[in-house]
């Protein structure tokens, strides 16, 4: 077993090596799932927590839903409405959590970075389900996972990521993990949704999305996060549209073959047409979703056994 | 009591001198005779180096109001201990320092349990509020030696225009923090790769060139005497050199860590490196290295900015920003001096002399006649930087575990040994 992380705060940390490892046992968790009995016991008497400081729905419920078919008992902390509202910083959350024995934290926080003060504080495995505009590194994994089922491999690709890159931690993640891999990445999107310093990211940039989409095997659409926008960084949603949102004219400048993704939840007629997003030809957006649970019940027991495998830390 | 200083390098920034020699220190004044008095006490500086003790403009005390994050006296005792002998206050407490009635306050608690020399200044505008100026007149008269809002910046531009018609009238220095404060309102670091890859919010150093034209063109409209507490990015670095070049009253400086970290420095979220403004790329740093050692930049300080361990022990983006520096400054300085950037008169030229200069005070100088603040350190001995040892009630120094070179050895103010480092 090569893996030997200890967290999962982000690709960055990552190698080639680990990831190609986790997606090879998320490829048989794939088959579990699509079976009747969807059971293993392999975190059998393991309590996880999810701990969701921002709100979600699809990402909790696979976590949820990952940690069950594992056999751990999975409790879920609203976070939004508990004793945060009291004041209780961070830290003191994570130690009275800490206290409980755990064996897994699945945390989101609206706050780049968080996930990493919090794993500083606990022992036990610390999944990061999305911090701030940091990090997301399971829905990172997840493409992976649906790219290399649907193109059959996942180095020597050339994919577009486009939309909203600047507030989008779901486009770090994988610019880190599609680089790390030997992928040709682009970023397509208007100047004003571009992170600072892109021009030394080893990624190509294009204003014009006819263009970023030429001849590329994978189209990775973005939400546009308007809740996380301080203003003014798009005229209008019916001109983002017009310049930005994939529809199948656009889409005919990729290959033939390509495939159409979406991290989800989708703004119909901002980013994507809804048509499109429904053809089962081109959209593997519902596929995503899918691996998603194997990806995340493959990280859980990576993590677990890496645990298991190195000295055990005593708490500072 | 007379003093003998000899075997000594002696710093002198005015001359701009560094060579072994003696000086004599009767009461609270330098003599630069080199023969001792029968009543002197002799001190053999074993071939290490005094120099003007270091006048640090932009110190926050945090008294009156949060006396747990720093008091006068702990102050005083950090200072003493890191060779400053002149602590020259910010007004940004709790309340903040806007009436002669909180000025004198500072000032008594001060002078009665702080080691060194303490200098106040006043905010520009009452309730650091931007909107009225402060009693300019009194204040001045209470002993204020500078106005300023600190990093609030004043964002109407008439009353800021006012503020320094006022206070040119006055002959009062006013202090202004050149950031556009609206373009880097929330940020955390400087904008760039490695802050889009930690999501954090970020702001382009083009918002201090935006504030700093905007303030040079009050002072050139009101000609009063105004320095830029911290100039931290080549790209302001013309707009200060041409207002220099005509004849405009400007000085700027520029926190030590400016000059000795950058913005990779925060790694993975640590908060002991965010101040404000953020650190900086390499590029800036070394070009702001440049512009103290041709004298463009004039003045290094501290930016000494206590905060407790509650406030740093947060999320990047949510804890409080600023380190405390009073008792690193000199030794973070000798980074700079043992790199060949700048050599030791030209860094007490930005630490003492100019500074003093700039503020009206006596100190800063090693000539017959200056007051007898004195800071003897060894500029090589090497250490560790423990936290937990400094002086200060906040331990927030971004130097914490790193290797340092230059001692402290003896402090002197007003030829009273304040500090003396037992080895």
């Amino acid at each position: 077993m090569t893996f030997r992380a200890q967290h999962l705060l982000g690709i960055e940390r990552l190698s080639p090596v680990e990831i190609t490892e986790l997606l090879d046992l998320a490829d048989q968790y794939v088959d579990l799932n699509r079976r009747d009995v969807k059971h293993s016991e392999v975190l059998a008497g393991l309590t996880q927590i999810n701990m969701f400081f921002e709100n979600s729905t699809r990402t909790q419920a696979s976590f949820e839903l990952a940690g069950k078919r594992l056999g751990a008992d999975v409790m879920n902390m609203a976070m939004q409405a508990s004793s945060v509202k009291k004041g209780e910083t961070l830290i003191d959350t994570a130690l009275t959590l800490n206290a409980m024995h755990p064996d897994l934290l699945v945390v989101r926080h609206p706050q780049s970075g968080a996930v990493d003060l919090l794993a500083q504080k606990v022992n036990c495995a610390v999944l990061n389900a999305g911090d701030g505009k940091h990090e997301h590194p399971t829905q990172a994994l997840l493409d992976a996972l649906t790219i290399r089922r649907a193109k059959g491999r996942l180095h020597r690709l050339s994919i577009a990521i486009c939309g909203d890159i600047a507030h989008s931690r779901v486009a770090r993640s994988n610019i880190l993990l599609l680089g790390k891999m030997e992928n040709r990445v682009r970023l397509v999107g208007p100047a004003t949704l571009m992170p600072s310093g892109i021009a030394e990211f080893g990624v190509e940039v294009f204003e014009d999305m006819r263009e970023g989409l030429a001849d590329v095997d994978v189209v990775m659409m973005l939400r546009l996060q308007r809740e996380r926008m301080d203003g003014g960084f798009i005229p209008s949603e019916r001109e983002y549209y017009h310049r930005y949102g994939l529809d199948s004219e656009k889409l005919s400048c990729a290959k033939e073959d390509a495939i159409v993704m979406h991290p989800g939840p989708m703004n119909r007629g901002v980013e994507i047409d809804g048509t499109l997003a429904d053809d089962i030809n081109r959209s593997v957006i519902q596929e995503q979703v899918e691996m998603g649970v194997a990806v995340r019940m493959a990280a859980m027991e990576l993590l677990v056994k890496a645990r298991r495998a190195a000295p055990r830390e005593v708490m500072a | 009591m007379s003093l003998y200083l000899h075997n000594a390098r002696l710093i002198d920034p005015e001359a701009g001198t560094d060579e072994i020699g003696a000086l004599r220190i009767e009461g609270d004044k330098i003599h630069r005779e080199a023969v001792p008095q029968g009543s002197d006490e002799q001190i053999d500086c074993g071939g290490k180096c005094l120099a003007p003790g270091i006048v640090d403009l932009g110190v926050k005390v945090c008294e009156p109001g949060e006396r747990h994050k720093e008091s006068f006296r702990t102050a005083g005792l950090a200072a003493a201990r890191g060779g400053v002998t002149t602590i020259v206050t910010r007004p940004d407490t709790i309340p903040c320092v806007d009436t002669p009635e909180t000025l004198e306050f500072a000032l008594r608690r001060g002078s009665e349990v702080a080691p060194v020399r303490i200098a106040q200044m006043s905010t520009l505008t009452k309730a650091r509020e931007g909107r009225e100026m402060v009693e300019m007149g009194f204040l001045k008269d209470a002993g204020a030696v500078a106005f300023t809002d600190g990093d609030n910046v004043v964002t109407d531009t008439k009353v800021l225009s006012r503020a320094m018609t006022y206070a040119r009238s006055l002959e009062a220095l006013v202090m202004g923090h050149p950031q556009e404060p609206v373009m880097s309102a929330g940020a955390a670091v400087t904008s760039g790769k490695f802050a889009s890859l930690r999501g954090l919010p970020a702001v382009s150093p083009m918002a201090e060139r935006i504030g700093l034209e905007r303030d040079l063109a009050l002072v050139e409209m009101t000609g009063v005497a105004y320095h830029a507490d911290q100039i931290t990015t080549a790209a302001a670095l013309p707009a200060l050199a041409r207002a220099k070049q005509a004849g405009l009253n400007v000085t700027a400086g520029v926190s030590i860590h400016h000059l000795t970290l950058n913005s990779l420095d925060v790694g993975e979220y640590r908060t002991f490196f965010k101040v404000k403004p953020p650190l900086r790329d390499e590029d800036d740093r070394v070009a702001i290295v440049e512009a103290v050692a041709a004298g463009l930049i004039d003045v290094i300080c501290s930016m000494h900015t206590p905060q407790d361990e509650e406030s740093k022990r947060l999320p990047f983006e949510e804890a409080a920003s600023g380190a405390v520096g009073l008792e690193t400054l000199l030794p973070a300085a000798m980074r700079l001096y043992h790199a060949g950037a700048l050599d030791l008169p030209q860094l007490w030229r930005a630490m003492a002399l100019n500074p003093a200069t700039r503020l009206g005070l006596p100190g800063g100088r090693l000539s017959d006649g200056a007051p007898s603040d004195l800071v003897l350190f060894d500029p090589d001995a090497p250490f560790v930087l423990d936290r937990w040892s400094l002086a200060s009630k906040s331990k927030n120094t971004p130097f914490d575990g790193q290797r340092l070179q230059g001692r402290v050895l003896r402090t002197f103010v007003a030829g009273q040994e304040v500090y003396a480092h037992n080895a």
